[in-house]
């Protein structure tokens, strides 16, 4: 990294600890947990576009299930729910992989011609025979006790574990989507990753029997340990009264810690890994193929095969984000998921900090994530001052005031723009 | 009787939802497979395009209402249509001198213009969120129905009812009519034919003396003018919501990379794919099946392929299907 960058990095690390002294801790540790997951995130990112040139619009689908993989590996089972429904689910589970086989079969053995109506026959029927199992399966597992649970739960292992199948689980949907999309123009790709999201967010929010739909999930049981058992525990006490803080004011600026402790290990790891992978030979092949595909296929490299890799290697990043970002709120909510905040805010992020370097894209992260929180105040105190000379009352005052959160939209749009335009390589261009 | 029936049950609930539905994504297409063929790029803002032609409406239907101007039985809205129109004009011709302009003089990669449409989307987001917020508006007034259910039922003395809504017909009869319009433009004006020559080889478009500048501006003007007309038309016969355009993105991609990209016959016939599919497969078929069958026959279920929670997903198989099985589209688009 050039000096500039530590530079940056330290100017970073200076307007947290001034957040931290003007506004509280806690706020600063909140920017900072995020700033951590943000850039896994765009990590995740920058591995696809900036190792490959690969345009993924559909970061917020895997980050979505890399949540959903933590709900599913952290929750305590529903006894009930799987007594009821369990052997349904899984019968509509063999059920789809059957459909799924006699399509494949199916295509081997009809001619050509036919090929397009069987294989739609084939999928209506299985279509049926699924729902046969599934809609009453479904159906008495969201009766058990609606209020409370109504889903099949999860396999209650420590969440932490969830970080690392969530990478697997996203690695798995990548594999589908890149199998199809990869290979044709790049622009295909866009869409088809845009779709996949969609879908995935669609699922999360109607299947109640898996996710809670949007009843969501809350109380995800906690890597770290809880504020209210910290401020009752004697060692803590003694330790806040020995420094002469107040305790539960400090219970929850350490659970804060703890987390930005555990996230750093996670974003310390997938960085060397990353930096590892790109000074590899790996590394310069993949920036061949960005550079000059039809060079790298005459030279014998396989294009489509390298960009499937690298595709479902980044998200494999995002999903592991996802589940940490889960673990972090304790709870999943699919209707908060939101293509501008989860998806085109990353893609601002590794644009602003470099695309191609991995300390460019970790930056990115930090300073998108911190003006993203601060633009909200900053935009308040903007419209403060423009509206001063405006009567109370007023209309135009009211609605400038109350519609001051938008501008940092605006402001996250100019930023894209103004870096694309002027300054296209990003704050720690690549070496 | 009981075919009769069933034909109306499915021409409410499926043909007349679904010709509304693709007449406003085929509008929508439209204006994306324009600029794919012209400036060579996805336009991610054009969902926002959408959103902000429409609430330059909105806000000009609003103020007709206040000062007492209206239609009669027709929505104020078509009148401040123009209005919206030419508000979306200037912000596209803004945007491509402040933003585009740079990277097609550079001649940029299209992805990098892909990207750089994301900020714009952004911007735009953020102003029709700033200027009109975030909530649902209704804005439509005028006459509700044409044919009521009740009124047709009694009429004709079958027990469903088929019931047309004003803006149903609008949306039918301002599609057609600009589709028409844009068709006569493209194959019978100078500028039109410049478009196309554009379109297929630009390097001999520039050869033979067609100005570049000249035929991009078009192509945002017509661009704008579709995806506000859509926009609004989505938005009278639904409900505007800045949300609900950014979600119609992707059917509207669809539509135009089923039907081929870059070209318009291909979107409309997208479009009008991508609505029927959307709109057959998420229809329970319950009633339908009852009126046709025996009453023993009855089916248990509401025979449904799809719940309509996954509309979405359906022009999302559709695309990938399209991409597996034939990638140029219906009508063999362009493949850059």
């Amino acid at each position: 990294m050039s000096r500039q960058g530590y530079l940056y990095f330290a100017i970073m690390a200076a307007l947290l600890i001034a957040v931290g002294f003007g506004q509280s801790w806690n706020v600063a540790l909140g920017i900072l947990n995020l700033c951590l997951i943000s850039a896994v995130m765009s990590l995740g990112v920058n591995i696809q576009w900036g190792y490959a040139g690969l345009f993924n619009v559909g970061v917020m689908g895997f980050a979505a299930l890399g949540g959903l993989t933590a709900v599913l590996i952290s929750m305590p089972p529903v006894k009930d729910a799987w007594a009821v429904g369990g052997a349904g689910i899984g019968l509509s589970l063999l059920a789809l992989i059957g459909t799924v086989i006699a399509v494949i079969l199916v295509r081997r053995i009809t001619p050509a011609f036919a090929k397009l109506w069987v294989t739609t026959i084939t999928i209506v029927i299985g279509l049926f025979v699924i729902r046969i199992v599934y809609a009453p399966a479904v159906d008495r597992i969201e009766a058990i006790n609606p209020a409370h649970t109504g889903y099949l739960g999860g396999l209650d292992l420590p969440i932490v574990f969830s970080w690392l199948v969530g990478g697997f689980v996203a690695a798995g949907a990548a594999w589908v989507i890149g199998k199809i999309s990869l290979g044709l123009r790049a622009d295909y790709l866009a869409i088809a990753t845009l779709g996949i999201s969609e879908i995935i967010i669609a699922i999360l929010k109607y299947e109640e029997w898996l996710s809670r739909g949007v009843k969501n999930v809350t109380g995800l049981p906690r890597p770290v340990p809880y504020e209210v058992n910290l401020v009752q525990s004697d060692w803590f006490v003694s330790f806040a009264s020995w420094f002469g803080v107040d305790t539960v004011d400090t219970a929850s600026v350490f659970v804060k810690l703890c987390y930005a402790f555990l996230f750093l290990i996670v974003l310390g790891i997938i960085m060397w890994l990353s930096e590892s992978a790109l000074k590899s030979p790996w590394g310069r092949m993949m920036r061949a193929i960005r550079d000059n595909r039809d060079a790298a296929n005459a030279m014998g490299k396989d294009v489509t095969r390298r960009h499937l890799q690298v595709f479902i290697l980044g998200c494999a990043v995002c999903g592991i984000a996802g589940a940490m970002m889960t673990t972090l709120d304790g709870q999943l909510t699919p209707s908060s998921y939101i293509p501008l905040r989860y998806t085109f805010l990353i893609w601002v992020m590794v644009i602003i900090g470099g695309s191609g370097n991995n300390w460019g894209a970790v930056l990115g992260g930090f300073v998108i994530w911190f003006l993203w929180i601060e633009a909200e105040p900053l935009g308040n105190g903007l419209m403060q001052i423009i509206t001063l000379p405006m009567d109370d009352g007023y209309w135009l005052k009211d609605h400038l005031i109350a519609s001051a959160a938008y501008t940092r939209l605006i402001m996250m749009g100019a930023i894209l723009l103004i870096v694309m335009r002027f300054a296209p390589k990003g704050l720690i261009p690549e070496r | 009787m009981d075919i009769l029936n069933a034909l109306v049950l499915f021409a409410n609930f499926v043909v007349i939802p679904a010709t509304v539905y693709g007449a406003q994504l085929a509008l929508g297409a439209l204006g994306v497979t324009l600029i794919f063929g012209i400036l060579r790029f996805a336009n991610f803002a054009h969902g926002e395009l959408m959103a902000f032609g429409a609430m330059i409406t909105i806000l000009m239907t609003w103020y007709l209402q206040g000062i007492g101007v209206s239609l009669g039985p027709l929505p104020t809205a078509l009148l401040a249509l123009p209005v919206g129109i030419v508000g979306a004009v200037i912000m596209v011709l803004l945007t491509d001198r402040m933003v585009y302009r740079f990277y097609r003089r550079t001649r940029a990669n299209p992805i990098i213009m892909a990207i750089v449409s994301v900020g714009v989307m952004f911007v735009m987001a953020g102003l029709v969120r700033f200027v009109i917020g975030p909530n649902d508006q209704n804005f439509s007034d005028g006459v509700r129905f044409l044919i009521r259910a009740r009124e047709f039922k009694q009429m004709t003395g079958l027990d469903e009812g088929l019931a047309i809504k004003l803006t149903q017909v609008i949306t039918v009869v301002i599609a057609v009519l600009v589709v028409g319009i844009l068709f006569w433009f493209l194959q019978k004006t100078r500028a039109g034919k410049a478009m196309r020559a554009y379109s297929d080889n630009e390097d001999l478009a520039l050869l033979s003396g067609i100005d570049p500048d000249r035929v991009v501006m078009i192509a945002w003007m017509i661009t704008a003018v579709l995806a506000t007309i859509a926009g609004v038309l989505y938005g009278l016969d639904k409900s505007f919501k800045p949300f609900i355009y950014m979600q119609l993105l992707l059917p509207v991609f669809a539509s135009a990379i089923v039907g081929g990209v870059g070209q318009p016959v291909g979107a409309i016939l997208g479009g009008f794919v991508i609505a029927f599919s959307e709109v057959t497969i998420t229809y329970a078929y319950k009633k339908f099946l009852t009126y046709l069958a025996p009453e023993s026959w009855a089916p248990e279920g509401l025979v449904q392929l799809l719940s309509t929670d996954y509309k979405f997903a359906v022009s999302f198989i559709i695309l990938v299907a399209v991409l597996l099985i034939r990638p140029t589209g219906i009508i063999r688009g362009k493949v850059i």
